[in-house]
C-alpha cells in the first residue's frame, strides 16, 4: 500500500453544512456527520461535532445521505470483459453516487459456486465500491437442479437468482424458496413466463403491432409474480424478491403477498418509470431491454407505487453490451441498458420534480429499502458505528448527460444527450471519496 | 445515427399523401416495355436475405427497364453464410459501388438500420413483419386501373393481418389516401390492437359483414404453419373466411379482388375466385415493374 492510500484509509473526514436526508434514523435535516475509520463516528447538528478531522468536506447546498445501494447490476466478470470489468462497472457505480453494487450471476460462467463468489470479492477485481455477489439459483442457471445456496452463502453471497431467465418449474422454485428460508436467504426471480416470449424484443401493444415485432404481453410477468407470491405465502419464513417489476398487475400480486405479511419486496427500474414501449421509435436497440418498456397504465401503477411505498428499492439493472451487440437488427440485439450514471439524475427529475414524490421517499428507494431487500448489515443508513458510506448530491444541479463520457466500458443508454437535474457531487465509500465532481 | 439518405423508401408510414400520389403518378408514366435510360450508369444491388419470386424480379426488370446495372446477394452463397453482420454487407455494397439498395430481410426494421449507417438511398423490399412498401404501391396502382379515385372507395382486408408486412404496408397507404378500410379474420390474426395502425380502421370476424359493399377485397396468404400454432384450425379458417363466389356476392358489383401471392387456391380463396373476373391478382404482379421504376427512379434523382 503506498503512503497515500495509507492515509486516506485512515484518515477521518468530517462533512459539514448539508442537509442530511437519512430515512432509516427518521431525519431530514442540517446536520454534520464525522468518518473515522471506515465508520461513521458522530452525527450532530452543524457546528456540534466535538471530534477532530483531518480533512473536511464543504456540504453547502447539498444533500447528504446513506450510501446508495444498486440491488441489481451486471458487471460481465468473470468472462465478459469486453462489456464492463469490475473496475469499470463499479467506477461508473461511484460516479452515479453507488457505495454498493449487487451482481447478477449471468456471467461465463455462471456464478454457481463459492470459489466464483471468492473471486468477485477479492481485492484484485479492482472494485472501487462495495460489491455484493448474488449467486445462481440453479447449477448453470438452468433452472433444474439447486445451487448449494448454504456454500454461496458462506462465500458471501447476499442473495440467489437465475436473472435473465426465470426459474419456471414450479417444483424447483418452492424448493429454491424453502432452501432460503432455512437460510434466510432472499431468491431473485427475473419473472417472465418464457413459454410467452420466445423470440419477442418489446412490450405487446400499438407499438409493437405497428413495428412488426413479436411481442412479450404484460401476462407473462405478472404470471411468474402471481405464483411466486403464492408461493412465498405458502412457505413460512421464505424470501421473495422480485427484480425488475414492469407491470400493473405484478404489483398487485405484490401487494397481496405484503398485504398477507409474506416476505416479498420488490425494485423497479429508472428506465420503467421513465419511458414507455412507444419509446422505441424506429427500432432504436438502446431502448430494447428485457423486461421491456411497458404501456403507459403499467409506468403509471409503477409511479403510484414507488410513491406509496409498495416498491422497495430503485434498482438499474445495469447491463452494458459491446456495440457491435447493439448495432444490429432490432430481434438480433442484445436485451440491457446501462443505467448506473443517471438513475439519481433520472429519480430527482423524474420522481421528484415531475411526480412530486419526497426527495426522503426517493433517498429511501436508494438506501434504507435496498439495505432491507438483501440485509446489508451497517449500510442504507448513517447510524454511528455504521460502514462510512456517503452520497453527497446536488438536487439542483443542471446537467446533460453525454453518453461518450461514461466510466462504463459501454455506450448503450438510451438518455444520451438528456437534460437532468440532479446530480451526484461526492461518493464515498469506507470513509474514502473514491468519486468526486466539481 | 443519421437520417435516410434522400429517395429511401423504408415505409408508407411516414410518407404523406402528396409523396405517395407523386410516386403514383411517376409510375403511370413508366413503361417497361420501352426502355427510358434515365438510370444508365446506376448501380443498384438487390439484397435478399428472404426467398422471393415477384420482388425480387420486378425489382430487377425495372433497374434494367430504366438502363441501372443489377446485382443480386442473397444470404446463401455470400459472405453472410461466413457471418457478416448487416451493417457490414451495406458498407461492402457500398464500396463497390452500389448507388442504392433494395434490401428483403426477415428481420422488422432491418432497412431502416442500413439508411441510419449508410450514405445511399435505401429501399425496403420487405422487412419481417413490418412493411412492404412497394406492394402497397402496386396495389393503389391496381386499384386506380379500375377506379376513378381511391378517395371514397372501401377495402375489406382478410386474413392474416398481424403477420402482413402487405397487410400494414396497405393500410398506411389506403387510409392516407382515403380509403375506409375494413380488417376482417379470427383474433388470432385481427388482434383489437391491430385498430391502433392507422386511423378510422374497423375489425370484424364476420366475412359477411366485412364484404357487405365493399370495393376492393384484399386477401392475405394464410400460412398453415402459423394456423398450428394457434386454437383455429385449417377448417375453421377455410369455413369461416375463405372467399368463394358466393361470398363475392356481397361486395359491389364491380368489386376487385386483390391478393400479393403466392395464393395457396382452396384455402383463403377458391380457384373460381382466383381465375375469376374480378380477380386482378395477375395485373398486381404486372403492375410490380412501373410501380418499381418509379421507385428506383426517384431513389436515385431521376424522377423528373
Amino acid at each position: 500500500m503506498t503512503a497515500k492510500s495509507q492515509r486516506e484509509t485512515s484518515a477521518s473526514l468530517l462533512i459539514k453544512g448539508g442537509q442530511l436526508i437519512d430515512p432509516a434514523a427518521k431525519i431530514n435535516a442540517p446536520m454534520d456527520v464525522l468518518l473515522r475509520d471506515g465508520r461513521v463516528a458522530e452525527v450532530a447538528l452543524p457546528n456540534k461535532v466535538r471530534g477532530s478531522a483531518d480533512e473536511k468536506f464543504d456540504a453547502r447546498g447539498l444533500i447528504v445521505a446513506p450510501g446508495f445501494i444498486d440491488l441489481h447490476v451486471h458487471l460481465r466478470e468473470p468472462g465478459q470483459s469486453y462489456k464492463e470489468t469490475i473496475a469499470s462497472g463499479t467506477a461508473a457505480a461511484a460516479a452515479g453516487g453507488f457505495t454498493s453494487v449487487c451482481t447478477m450471476p449471468n456471467t461465463a460462467p455462471v456464478v454457481d459456486t463459492a470459489e466464483w463468489v471468492t473471486w468477485l470479492r477479492s481485492p484484485e477485481r479492482g472494485a472501487v465500491v462495495n460489491v455484493f455477489p448474488i449467486g445462481a439459483a440453479t447449477r448453470g442457471s438452468r433452472g433444474q437442479t439447486l445451487s448449494d445456496f448454504a456454500a454461496l452463502q458462506r462465500a458471501g453471497a447476499i442473495a440467489v437468482t437465475d436473472d435473465g431467465k426465470p426459474i419456471l418449474d414450479d417444483d424447483i422454485m418452492r424448493m429454491a424458496l424453502r432452501l432460503g428460508a432455512e437460510l434466510n436467504f432472499p431468491v431473485v426471480q427475473h419473472a417472465e413466463d418464457t413459454r410467452l416470449t420466445e423470440n419477442c424484443s418489446m412490450h405487446e401493444g400499438a407499438t409493437s403491432f405497428r413495428l412488426g415485432l413479436r411481442a412479450m404481453p404484460g401476462a407473462a410477468e405478472a404470471g411468474i409474480v402471481d405464483r411466486d407470491v403464492t408461493l412465498a405465502q405458502q412457505i413460512r419464513e421464505s424470501r421473495l424478491h422480485v427484480a425488475h417489476l414492469s407491470t400493473s398487475n405484478a404489483l398487485k400480486s405484490v401487494r397481496r403477498g405484503k398485504r398477507a405479511k409474506a416476505r416479498v419486496t420488490c425494485e423497479v427500474t429508472p428506465h420503467h418509470f421513465t419511458l414507455l414501449d412507444e419509446n422505441v421509435g424506429e427500432y432504436d436497440t438502446n431502448f430494447k431491454m428485457n423486461p421491456p418498456l411497458r404501456s403507459a397504465g403499467d409506468r403509471e401503477a409503477i409511479l403510484v407505487a414507488l410513491a406509496d411505498g409498495t416498491v422497495d428499492a430503485i434498482a438499474t439493472d445495469h447491463a452494458p453490451h459491446a456495440l457491435h451487440e447493439k448495432q444490429v437488427e432490432f430481434e438480433r440485439a442484445a436485451f440491457g441498458i446501462t443505467g448506473l450514471e443517471t438513475a439519481l439524475a433520472l429519480a430527482i427529475t423524474k420522481l421528484h420534480r415531475e411526480h412530486k414524490i419526497p426527495l426522503t421517499r426517493i433517498v429511501e428507494l436508494f438506501t434504507a429499502g435496498p439495505a432491507r431487500v438483501f440485509d446489508l448489515r451497517g449500510r442504507g443508513s448513517l447510524a454511528r458505528g455504521n460502514f462510512a458510506d456517503v452520497t453527497i448530491f446536488d438536487p439542483r444541479k443542471r446537467w446533460t448527460f453525454e453518453a461518450a463520457k461514461s466510466l462504463s466500458l459501454s455506450r448503450n443508454t438510451p438518455f444520451d444527450g438528456w437534460q437532468f437535474t440532479g446530480k451526484v457531487v461526492a461518493t464515498i465509500v469506507g470513509g474514502k471519496i473514491v468519486h468526486r465532481t466539481d | 445515427m443519421n437520417k435516410p439518405a434522400r429517395g429511401s423508401l423504408l415505409g408508407i408510414e411516414h410518407l404523406d399523401a402528396k409523396e405517395i400520389l407523386g410516386l403514383l403518378k411517376l409510375a403511370r408514366r413508366m413503361n417497361p416495355l420501352k426502355a427510358r435510360p434515365l438510370l444508365r450508369g446506376k448501380r443498384i444491388a438487390l439484397l435478399f436475405y428472404e426467398a422471393s419470386t415477384r420482388t425480387r424480379s420486378s425489382f430487377e426488370f425495372a433497374a434494367k427497364s430504366l438502363g441501372a446495372m443489377t446485382t443480386l446477394v442473397q444470404s446463401s452463397g455470400s459472405s453472410i453464410e461466413k457471418g457478416e453482420s448487416l451493417l457490414d454487407t451495406g458498407y461492402t455494397l457500398r464500396a463497390v459501388g452500389a448507388d442504392a439498395i433494395v434490401i428483403r430481410h426477415p428481420s422488422a426494421g432491418a432497412p431502416h438500420l442500413m439508411a441510419q449507417h449508410l450514405d445511399i438511398p435505401i429501399i425496403n423490399a420487405g422487412d419481417g413483419m413490418h412493411e412492404h412498401p412497394s406492394q402497397a404501391l402496386l396495389d393503389a396502382f391496381t386499384i386506380l386501373k379500375h377506379k376513378k379515385s381511391l378517395k371514397g372507395l372501401q377495402a375489406t382486408i382478410i386474413g392474416d393481418i398481424l403477420h402482413s408486412r402487405v397487410a400494414r404496408s396497405a393500410c398506411h397507404l389506403l387510409t392516407k389516401l382515403g380509403v375506409k378500410i375494413t380488417l376482417c379474420g379470427p383474433p388470432e390474426f385481427v388482434p383489437e390492437v391491430a385498430a391502433t395502425l392507422a386511423p378510422g380502421l374497423r375489425i370484424t370476424r364476420q366475412i359477411e359483414e366485412g364484404l357487405r359493399g365493399t370495393d376492393v377485397v384484399m386477401l392475405l396468404r394464410v400460412q398453415k404453419e402459423r394456423l398450428a400454432g394457434q386454437k383455429i384450425r385449417v377448417q375453421d379458417y377455410i369455413a369461416r373466411y375463405q372467399m368463394t363466389a358466393a361470398r363475392l356476392k356481397l361486395a359491389k358489383r364491380d368489386a376487385i379482388v386483390m391478393h400479393p401471392g403466392p395464393i395457396i387456391r382452396g384455402l383463403e380463396l377458391t380457384a373460381e375466385i382466383a381465375d375469376g373476373p374480378q380477380s386482378v391478382i395477375v395485373e398486381e404482379v404486372h403492375n410490380g415493374v412501373p410501380t418499381r421504376m418509379a421507385i428506383l427512379a426517384r431513389a436515385l434523382g431521376k424522377a423528373k
